[in-house]
């Protein structure tokens, strides 16, 4: 499976230039970024690249090589376990922290730029937040940065803020403070928006009008890029699902890339065989125990299942299933908080 | 969406823009340190509170014009250290900075918005103090007295929020208060703010020339005319000195910390 089916703009290539690149090499991922014409349109639909970063605190490497590429009117989500670097990967976007090696660009530019900040929006999770200035004083300051700002009343709609323009920020719920960190990212109609767990702690109607706000941006052709822990969040929103795990990027895709063509099905069955010889079984991907069951993740499911009946006549209670896009992250996370 | 026909195109001077920044952000964090009591009550009660205390307890006599100098360095003093030290300890902490980085807003708006913030305080609590001192206290201050002093308000708060920026990056936020408090009260107290250097133990004494905050006082208490304005040029040096110290302390500690980041 390729990594760069990601659906993004139709790029208006001349059909010569297709059946060249794809001629040219069995490969056509490769072929095509070698191709001139592609790299023009390539070069303006990329909004944001990290180029084998790596970053160390102190012993421990944040990131060991990270690559990632965001394009231009998608939204794409950066998933992992606690640690996994993805809040690390969000400050470098941001500039807020260099990279020890690699190379971070943002529309062209370095991030620390403030040309590249202008356009770029950021929600970060912040514990607190001056709480003696009103909703509209925040919104008016965020938009005093920008030379041309998004207008205050648009900035309070897209978040959701009407009616509470005029209370302290101590005052808000944590649902609300949340959405104005989002309109705080909205204030310069940035090109690119960084949203840094962006729902935590909104309930579920505040959730529905930040992906609304999501989309709509993702349509108008901005680029939207959100860490997060829900994968029903990713699932719902995001065109292209990145998962890292200890500061690489495993897998890429569509959600349903990654639930299906990647992480393959999962089988779930009780079988007197132990999970090492399972492991060992043909395009295993992963065993776990699930009580008396095994859970069993495999690219050809069928291939596994004739094995596992031909060497337990015993086995049982067996399910085959494509993986929800949790267990897919599990699986390819390692699962470890599966089984606890 | 029709977000972009909206936008005004309001391309300013190139010149302008940034100072408008600043501007804005000094207008918003003055309104926020105002109405958050723990700072306001603190930074401007005491010293207020103080005056009517003690102040007024010395109704006419030398002591009553003495205590509107030296409450006034000390409302400066804590301005500083407060506003500044702990609220972008806190800041920092908090992710608050973190955010305002990311944003396009220039670091000398943020800066400056503190430091014209902490001289705001400074002056405010000077004309509060000159004003209970001409009415409740008994005493005259003239208008160029009055002046020299909100002018040595201002003034003053530029060493210490030097002070108060390096303070922001050495203290853990969490005993930001306390610690502050530790170098703010004995600060205060050596340096004359609360009675002469002279009544201070003989040892105190000796070290008072030491502190910034002794030459501080020295020239609060000349532009009110309770000292001889022969000195000040050295304590004004003194003064200069500490400035460049704590902001070669700070820079030095503000590029380690990014370094960490």
């Amino acid at each position: 499976m390729s990594m760069t089916l990601t659906p993004h703009r139709a790029v208006a290539a001349p059909p010569a230039a297709r059946t060249d690149a794809t001629a040219a090499s069995p490969t056509p991922a490769s072929s095509v970024v070698t191709s001139p014409v592609i790299t023009t349109s390539d070069a303006k639909s990329s909004v944001a690249t990290l180029q084998g970063v790596i970053k160390r605190y102190g012993k421990t490497e944040a990131l060991r090589g990270l690559d990632l590429t965001l394009r231009r009117g998608e939204v794409a989500a950066l998933l992992g376990p606690n640690g996994a670097g993805k809040t690390t990967a969000v400050r470098l976007l941001l500039g807020l922290i260099s990279p020890d090696e690699g190379r971070v660009c943002v529309l062209g530019r370095d991030p620390r730029t403030s040309s590249a900040r202008t356009r770029i929006g950021a929600m970060l999770q912040v514990a607190r937040v001056p709480e003696t200035l009103l909703v509209r004083e925040h919104i008016a300051l965020f938009r005093s940065y920008y030379p041309r700002p998004l207008p205050a009343a648009e900035v309070v709609r897209s978040a959701g803020l009407e009616g509470i323009e005029n209370r302290k920020f101590g005052d808000l719920s944590g649902g609300q403070r949340q959405r104005v960190l989002f309109a705080l990212a909205l204030c310069g109609d940035p090109d690119l928006v960084v949203l840094d767990e962006p729902t935590v702690g909104m309930d579920l109607q505040s959730r529905r009008r930040l992906w609304d706000e999501v989309r709509a941006r993702a349509a108008s052709g901005k680029s939207v890029l959100l860490t997060t822990h829900y994968l029903e969040e990713a699932d719902a929103l995001a065109s292209r699902v990145v998962v890292i795990d200890k500061g690489r990027v495993i897998r890429e895709g569509t959600p349903s890339e990654i639930k299906h063509g990647v992480s393959g099905r999962r089988i779930r069955c009780v079988t007197r065989l132990d999970s090492e010889q399972v492991r060992a079984l043909p395009s295993v991907l992963s065993v776990q125990g699930d009580r008396d069951a095994l859970v069993i993740y495999a690219d050809r499911p069928e291939d596994v299942v004739r094995r596992l009946l031909l060497e337990d006549d015993s086995l049982h209670g067996l399910e085959v299933c494509a993986a929800p896009l949790e267990d897919a992250f599990l699986a390819l996370t390692g699962g470890n908080t599966a089984q606890a | 969406m029709s977000v972009n026909t909206f936008a005004v195109a309001a391309q300013s001077a190139d010149l302008l823009f940034p100072l408008r920044i600043l501007l804005k952000e000094t207008q918003y964090e003055l309104a926020r340190l105002l109405r958050s009591r723990a700072y306001s009550l603190s930074v401007i009660g005491f010293p207020i509170m103080f005056y009517l205390i003690f102040g007024l307890a010395n109704r006419g006599k030398p002591a009553a014009l003495y205590l509107i100098a030296g409450y006034t360095c000390m409302g400066v003093v804590s301005a500083c250290l407060f506003g500044i030290g702990l609220v972008l300890a806190m800041e920092r902490a908090q992710g608050w900075l973190d955010l305002k980085r990311a944003s396009p807003m220039p670091r000398f708006a943020y800066i400056g918005a503190k430091m014209v913030s902490s001289a705001a305080f400074g002056l405010i609590i000077a004309t509060l103090l000159i004003l209970l001192g001409t009415t409740l206290g008994g005493i005259t201050v003239s208008a160029t007295q009055a002046a020299a002093l909100a002018g040595v308000a201002i003034a003053g708060s530029i060493p210490f929020a030097a002070m108060g920026f390096l303070i922001a990056y050495l203290i853990p936020p969490n005993a930001g208060p306390g610690i502050i408090n530790l170098i703010y009260l004995p600060l205060s107290f050596a340096s004359g703010f609360w009675m002469p250097v002279s009544m201070l133990p003989h040892w105190l004494q000796a070290v008072a020339p030491a502190l910034p905050s002794y030459h501080l006082a020295q020239i609060a208490f000349a532009s009110v005319g309770l000292a001889p304005a022969a000195g000040m040029a050295l304590h004004w040096a003194v003064l200069g000195g500490f400035t460049l110290l704590m902001l070669v302390a700070a820079w030095i500690t503000f590029l380690r910390s990014e370094a960490q980041a």
